[in-house]
């Protein structure tokens, strides 16, 4: 998956057409992407070092050695079973970070991933317990309806936001909250399936037919193939497509492409029920192959960590699958780490500098890219040089 | 008057951006009590030079002299100081706050703590007396037209005690008639005693109002003439090195067919009083209609409905046979409508992405730009490079983003992809609004081109010149109505200036 970056270097961003307050933070998050493949890299890891910098400094600061830190990190990360944990763990990111990254190409900041594939790991499991099918066309439809779920629920901020002109991220943050009582409410008073003589509370769990397979025995699930042709999906649609060039385009300048015809109404719409539609998808490794039911196991944090995965990944196909990785890693070694006498919070504390790293150096480095690209084109068209 | 002092002298001035020199070897030499115009194209480097008269960035080489005392100027307030005063291109003023009030912020006379108003009411009233301006003190700025904010501009530099003022392109904003009281006032001025540094490139007014003329050209100072001592074309030539386009001249004629038919629009404003009026008129094949107005009396709004943006509340738009009064923008632009929007950068280009994104923005549903659901880039790109060939975009190559390029490049390019999906009817607002004299002629040509072949054109410009010689007719657009139809033979600037400020035309037939 690294050619995509060599071939759209200079995919528009949502950099300065932004009005208000909360837009133009967006834009802060989505960055300038008009630059090379290496830049972008050479950009990313930078931040990555200097968060493990800045960490190793706080480390330091309580006493711990984080050279010792970090090299347990990497000595527990990099054993087998330790590597599979962090590509499962990477799935759901990935996969909530492509949802998080639809909506950023349209400029939309979509912080109801958290909610949407709550909404989507439910309504699955509870149409999924009570149907019959073979198991390709079981499965099948249990994505659809976790796919559906996702996508309504991220129509309303889109609806909000086209007929009433509400913030999508004041409209998902709330939405957010509502979805953890709508389920809650569900689940306690619909959906809880007792079985006689077990404490367990859960949906009814889905017929075997249901489940999906692992590659490595509970280390992996082959839900992994399903996140990686999300991932190719987005590709297609956002970079190559005529859809995707229109959806990029009016996350540029909602206002040039309006003027050109693309209607940025149903482009709100329909790029949020697509990232919707994505969000359902990211907890079904939790439906499918771990749990079976859901219950108050159920995952947390996908959305938010969707978030950073796309931001720190760049909205760009290659660099969420890495980014996803390098969480997936994070989350893994956290526990061992405890073990040695780090406290592992510090994997938080990691990531949380990464954010803030990825946001500042993508900014000082756009800046700096605008401004050669200028000067350089200037200068290769050996103009008089004189400015206004 | 001491004629042969001088207010401002500007020694080998040089000043430089990362990547570029804006100004190197600049002399100037203004006489007090003189009305000093510097003209030269735009991007020739006045606007940077003015900048570091006024303290807003200091020169990397070269002295600042005022009044024969040299001058190290840190910042605006060291340029106020010294007795310089800028009047900005663009006026900056708070709406909501009273004319005395916008006059004295920053600079309130205070006796214990209090603001005394009344003292700076009759400091003000003197200084309107001398100068012969007149601004009502105690009305809100939000009431004023723009020749009234702009003597609010100059009252609030003259209270601050400049005896040097500097007019960054005074006139731009401004109709004939406004022009002639701007330079009346400037004339007082100078009588009592000031002196004034007029920045312009229209060369007439210069001519007419100054003593001295600096010529600017890439970035440097290559003459000074006096306004006797030169002809208008001659002055143009030191300008740009050669001759003034011009946008006359036709030699097919208009057809017969009506492409698009404008029949009482009426547009909903923001409040009680309709943005547009019962705006009717016809445009015909290989016909260029202009429409001359002042900004903001509905031009914008105009257009907006035209292409689907807007929804009018009344009338119908008919555009070849076909009443798309209700048809989607993109079914407007898919039957052969193009625009050439007001401001390039909001409405017309993706900054950030490579030009051959953006010449495809708008036409991405032409089959030969698809392969299926995906764009097939290699021909979006080989037609990018087309355009940019038979425009003459200055750049490198397709891929780079839209923010390097001139805004003159950049125009062309929008001209260019807005001529090259074969419109039949072209919207276009300000076609060459701050670009410069190469640019122009150019655009100028190829839309004269297009609509030798046909293309019906609706032309807005606030560029009286270019209505005047590219029209076939001319509409005067005030107050979101058309209050008068002219023939290009009879339209003169004055004439036109009239009609925009609201004159009534006489119905002659």
């Amino acid at each position: 998956m690294s050619e995509p970056i060599a071939t759209e270097p200079n995919a528009p961003s949502a950099e300065g057409t932004s009005a208000n307050a909360v837009s133009k933070l967006v834009s802060l998050f989505t960055g300038r992407s008009q630059q090379s493949a290496l830049v972008t890299l050479a950009s990313s890891l930078a931040a990555v070092a200097i968060a493990l910098v800045l960490a190793g400094i706080l480390l330091w600061a309580t006493g711990k050695s984080p050279f010792d830190a970090y090299s347990k990190m990497l000595d527990a990360g990099l054993t087998n079973d330790k590597l599979l944990e962090t590509t499962q763990r990477a799935t759901p990111l990935i996969v909530a970070a492509v949802a998080v990254a639809i909506g950023f190409k349209m400029n939309l900041f979509n912080i109801g991933v958290e909610g949407q594939y709550l909404m989507g790991v439910f309504w699955a499991a509870v149409v999924g317990a009570y149907i019959h099918l073979p198991s390709v066309l079981h499965i099948g439809l249990i994505f659809l309806v976790a796919m559906a779920a996702g996508a309504l629920w991220a129509a309303v901020p889109a609806i909000l936001k086209v007929k009433k002109g509400v913030n999508e991220v004041i409209a998902t943050i709330m939405l957010n909250t509502i979805t953890l009582s709508i389920i809650d409410w569900a689940f306690q008073e619909q959906f809880r399936y007792e079985i006689p003589g077990q404490l367990d509370v859960k949906t009814k769990v889905l017929p075997t037919t249901a489940w999906l397979p692992d590659l490595v025995k509970n280390r992996l699930s082959s839900f992994i193939i399903v996140a990686l042709v999300v991932v190719l999906a987005f590709w297609l649609i956002v970079y190559k497509s005529k859809f995707g060039f229109r959806l990029r385009a009016s996350g540029a300048n909602a206002v040039a492409a309006r003027t050109a015809g693309i209607s940025s109404n149903s482009m709100i719409v329909t790029s949020m029920v697509m990232s919707g539609a994505i969000a359902g998808l990211a907890g079904m490794t939790y439906l499918l192959s771990t749990s079976h039911a859901y219950g108050p196991t159920r995952p947390e944090g996908y959305g938010f960590n969707g978030i950073a995965v796309a931001l720190l990944g760049r909205n760009h196909p290659a660099g969420i699958i890495v980014a996803g990785l390098l969480w997936g890693f994070l989350d893994s070694v956290a526990g061992p780490l405890q073990i040695a006498d780090i406290p592992q919070s510090i994997v938080l504390v990691i990531k949380a500098i990464i954010l803030l790293t990825v946001v500042i150096v993508n900014e000082v480095v756009g800046r700096r890219v605008a401004k050669r690209t200028a000067d350089r084109t200037a200068a290769q068209l050996t103009l008089p040089v004189v400015a206004a | 008057m001491a004629t042969d002092s001088l207010a401002v002298q500007l020694t080998g001035i040089e000043k430089r951006f990362p990547g570029v020199i804006a100004n190197h070897d600049v002399n100037l030499n203004v006489r007090a009590g003189t009305i000093h115009a510097i003209v030269g194209e735009n991007g020739a480097g006045k606007s940077t030079l003015m900048k570091t008269l006024y303290g807003m960035h200091q020169p990397e080489a070269g002295t600042i002299s005022v009044f024969g005392e040299h001058k190290v100027f840190r910042s605006p307030s060291d340029a106020i100081d010294a007795g310089i005063g800028m009047v900005h291109q663009h006026f900056m003023l708070a709406d909501n706050f009273t004319v005395l009030e916008n006059i004295i912020l920053g600079y309130e006379p205070i006796k214990g703590g209090r603001v005394q108003y009344d003292q700076a009411r009759l400091k003000l009233q003197d200084i309107m007396a001398q100068s012969g301006t007149h601004v009502d003190l105690d009305a809100p700025v939000s009431d004023l037209g723009v020749g009234q904010r702009q003597r609010v501009e100059i009252l609030k530099v003259l209270f601050r005690g400049a005896r040097i003022l500097i007019l960054d392109e005074p006139t731009a904003v401004l109709v004939p008639q406004e022009v002639d009281e701007l330079f009346s006032n400037l004339h007082r001025l100078v009588a009592d005693g000031a002196t004034i540094i007029f920045i312009s490139h229209k060369l007439d007014e210069v001519l007419t109002v100054s003593d001295d003329i600096t010529v600017i050209r890439d970035g440097t100072t290559v003459a000074e003439v006096k306004p006797d001592g030169v002809t208008r074309s001659k002055l143009a030539e030191l300008m740009v090195g050669s001759e003034l386009p011009s946008p006359h001249g036709r030699a097919s004629e208009v057809g017969s067919a009506v492409r698009l038919s404008v029949t009482g629009i009426t547009v909903a404003g923001l409040g009680e009083k309709h943005a547009l009026e019962d705006v009717t008129f016809e445009i015909h094949e290989g016909e260029v209609l202009g429409i001359a107005g002042v900004e903001g009396n509905g031009q914008f709004e105009l257009c907006e409905t035209i292409i689907g943006l807007t929804k009018p509340i009344e009338g119908s738009i008919v555009m070849n046979g076909d009443n798309i009064t209700h048809a989607s923008p993109h079914h407007r632009l898919m039957s052969g409508l193009s625009y050439i929007p007001f401001d390039r950068h909001r409405e017309g280009l993706l900054l950030d992405a490579p030009l051959w994104e953006n010449t495809l923005l708008g036409r991405d549903g032409d089959p030969q730009f698809l392969k299926g659901p995906f764009i097939n880039a290699a021909a979006a790109k080989a037609d990018s490079r087309e355009v940019i060939e038979r425009f003459d975009v200055r750049t490198p190559s397709e891929l780079v983003p839209a923010y390097a390029l001139s805004g003159g490049n950049q125009q062309k390019l929008l001209v260019g992809r807005e001529l090259s999906s074969h419109p039949n009817v072209l919207i276009a607002a300000h076609p060459t609004r701050g670009v410069d004299i190469g640019a122009q002629a150019a655009i100028w040509e190829k839309l004269r081109a297009a609509r030798d072949a046909g293309l019906a054109v609706l032309l807005i410009s606030a560029d009286l010149e270019e209505v005047i010689g590219l029209s076939d007719r001319i509409l005067v657009m005030f107050d979101g109505h058309i209050n008068a139809h002219l023939t290009p033979a009879e339209a003169t600037p004055e004439l036109l200036g009239t009609y925009m400020t609201g004159g009534v035309q006489e119905v002659a037939s």
